[in-house]
């Protein structure tokens, strides 16, 4: 590995970014309605990002503006040392450089959103077939492989409704996966979920940390965010309060609003 | 068979309504088969006018959207009897206007073409709303999913909101397609030998009113029910995804 990267110095660059991510002083408003007031962050390959916070401090619009799901009005988002361009206006300048790093991102939804008209092999293959061009039967044959991985082997002819809340989020993550995404970005993953469900879902996730995944997570489970994260960033009211390692976060969080929102959610 | 007629008083009727000549069936027949053709072309006219129109009127500029509006809300104010004149009379006008200004003289412009382009302006315009309702019925999440893994906007539209709204549009799209089996008859009024005009005709000819409209009125029906059939299959398949209803509104 060392000596390719020492013969070819331009691929060793680009691998050495692979994976990471770079927001820089990303603002947004809706209307008249700044949620987001000029948000910075880095993520290095295998970083995983919690992201924690009151509701409507803008946790989930400054992921959704990772993917250009919510256009940002200003600011700077690179991927994977690839800047993604945008116009004066915020939104995307390239669509075609939009979607294909969009290819490389892989979101997983709070309402899981998967294709409730597919079963979830179908799901899982779609965009590698579809929008990646792989060939059917591989695409399948990773597809059951991930499908287990999660422990939706004999499910794999089911329709998402079909199934439970955990059963469906966790389908979604093998979705996410069969694109062998550089970040994966996790809005509320088990907001939607009964309590008994969220364990599950949680457990698919704390292996994927494992592996050495770059992850955002938007999420309001202090325990994963404490035992899983390797940094936490608290957002108020649009801007980064606070942030460390979770030790520092939960063990002594230095802003008064840090403190109170910790007593609050306990 | 022939005795039973007899006994019904019907062995005239069924004389009348055979389909060798000196009967009148095979006239209704392919009346009946010209009826389809052009309620078939219609429809599909119509289907590609309203998924145009509907994502127009979602996604489109001020322009578009107002023109589309303007559209929709002529096509369905007036009476399609009306318009079916309108459009014909202007279509067939424009048609021979710009021939004679090439320098083709007048062109004999076929029946059938002339009742798809005619009735598929009327279907269009009401397609154009059931499809726009069954594309906001669609879950967002499914289409942002599929923006959050680059798809791009054709395929999106093709792969998964085309399929996903298809359950909510069915129903409406079958009421269109009846209506528009119905319209044909509308176009008896420009001359054209559908099953209406098929039938007065055929009527008109033996003074044997009663015995050929009620044959049109059981063609129709016919139609309907194997209609009726083949919508129920396509609902079907286009909800296979999500658990029946049964039960669950109690």
């Amino acid at each position: 590995m060392t000596a390719t990267q020492e013969l070819t110095p331009a691929a060793g660059a680009a691998s050495d970014l692979a994976g990471t991510l770079l927001i820089e002083d990303l603002h947004k408003s809706f209307g008249d309605l700044e949620v987001l007031k000029g948000v910075s962050l880095t993520a290095n390959r295998g970083d995983v990002i919690a992201i924690i916070g009151g509701s409507g401090s803008g946790k989930s619009t400054m992921l959704r503006c990772i993917n250009f799901l919510e256009t940002p009005s200003s600011g700077r988002i690179v991927i994977g040392g690839e800047e993604i361009r945008m116009r004066a206006d915020g939104t995307a300048a390239d669509r075609k450089q939009l979607e294909r790093v969009r290819t490389r991102l892989a979101m997983v939804f709070q309402s899981f959103n998967l294709w409730t008209h597919r079963t979830l092999l179908e799901n899982v293959i779609e965009v590698p077939v579809h929008v990646l061009k792989v060939p059917r039967a591989q695409a399948i044959e990773k597809a059951r492989a991930l499908l287990a991985r999660v422990g939706l082997a004999e499910k794999e002819d089911t329709y998402p409704l079909f199934l439970s809340g955990g059963q469906q989020q966790r389908a979604a993550i093998a979705r996410a996966l069969a694109v062998d995404p550089a970040v994966m970005l996790f809005d509320e993953p088990t907001s939607a979920l009964d309590p008994e469900l969220v364990g599950e879902v949680l457990g698919v996730m704390r292996d994927l940390a494992a592996e050495g995944r770059t992850m955002l997570v938007v999420t309001h489970e202090m325990n994963f965010a404490r035992e899983v994260a390797d940094h936490v960033v608290y957002l108020y009211q649009g801007r980064i309060e606070e942030q460390g390692p979770p030790d520092q976060i939960f063990g002594n969080p230095q802003s008064e609003r840090l403190k109170q929102f910790l007593k609050s959610i306990n | 068979m022939e005795g039973l007629l007899d006994l019904l008083g019907l062995a005239k009727s069924a004389e009348l309504l055979s389909l060798s000549p000196p009967g009148w069936g095979m006239n209704l027949l392919r009346g009946l088969g010209k009826s389809l053709q052009i309620a078939f072309g219609a429809f599909g006219f119509g289907l590609v006018i309203g998924l145009f129109g509907a994502y127009g009127k979602l996604y489109g500029g001020p322009v578009i959207r107002d023109l589309l509006a303007i559209y929709t809300t002529v096509v369905r104010a007036v009476p399609e009897l009306v318009l079916i004149l309108i459009l014909y009379f202007v279509g067939t006008d424009l048609i021979n206007q710009a021939s004679e200004a090439l320098g083709y003289g007048r062109v004999e412009i076929s029946g059938v073409a002339a009742g798809i382009w005619v009735l598929g302006v009327v279907q269009g315009a009401y397609s154009t709303e059931v499809l726009r309702g069954a594309i906001l019925a669609v879950p967002q999440g499914q289409i942002e999913a599929a923006r959050a893994f680059g798809m791009p906007p054709v395929m999106l539209m093709r792969r998964v909101t085309i399929p996903a709204m298809l359950s909510f549009a069915l129903p409406g799209l079958a009421n269109l397609w009846l209506i528009a089996t119905k319209d044909t008859a509308l176009l008896a009024v420009v001359g054209f030998s559908e099953l209406t005009l098929e039938t007065r005709q055929a009527a008109s000819s033996t003074r044997a009113y009663f015995t050929f409209f009620l044959a049109a009125g059981a063609l129709y029906l016919m139609v309907t029910l194997m209609s009726s059939a083949l919508f129920q299959l396509l609902e079907r398949r286009a909800r296979r995804g999500q658990p029946s209803l049964k039960g669950a509104g109690r």
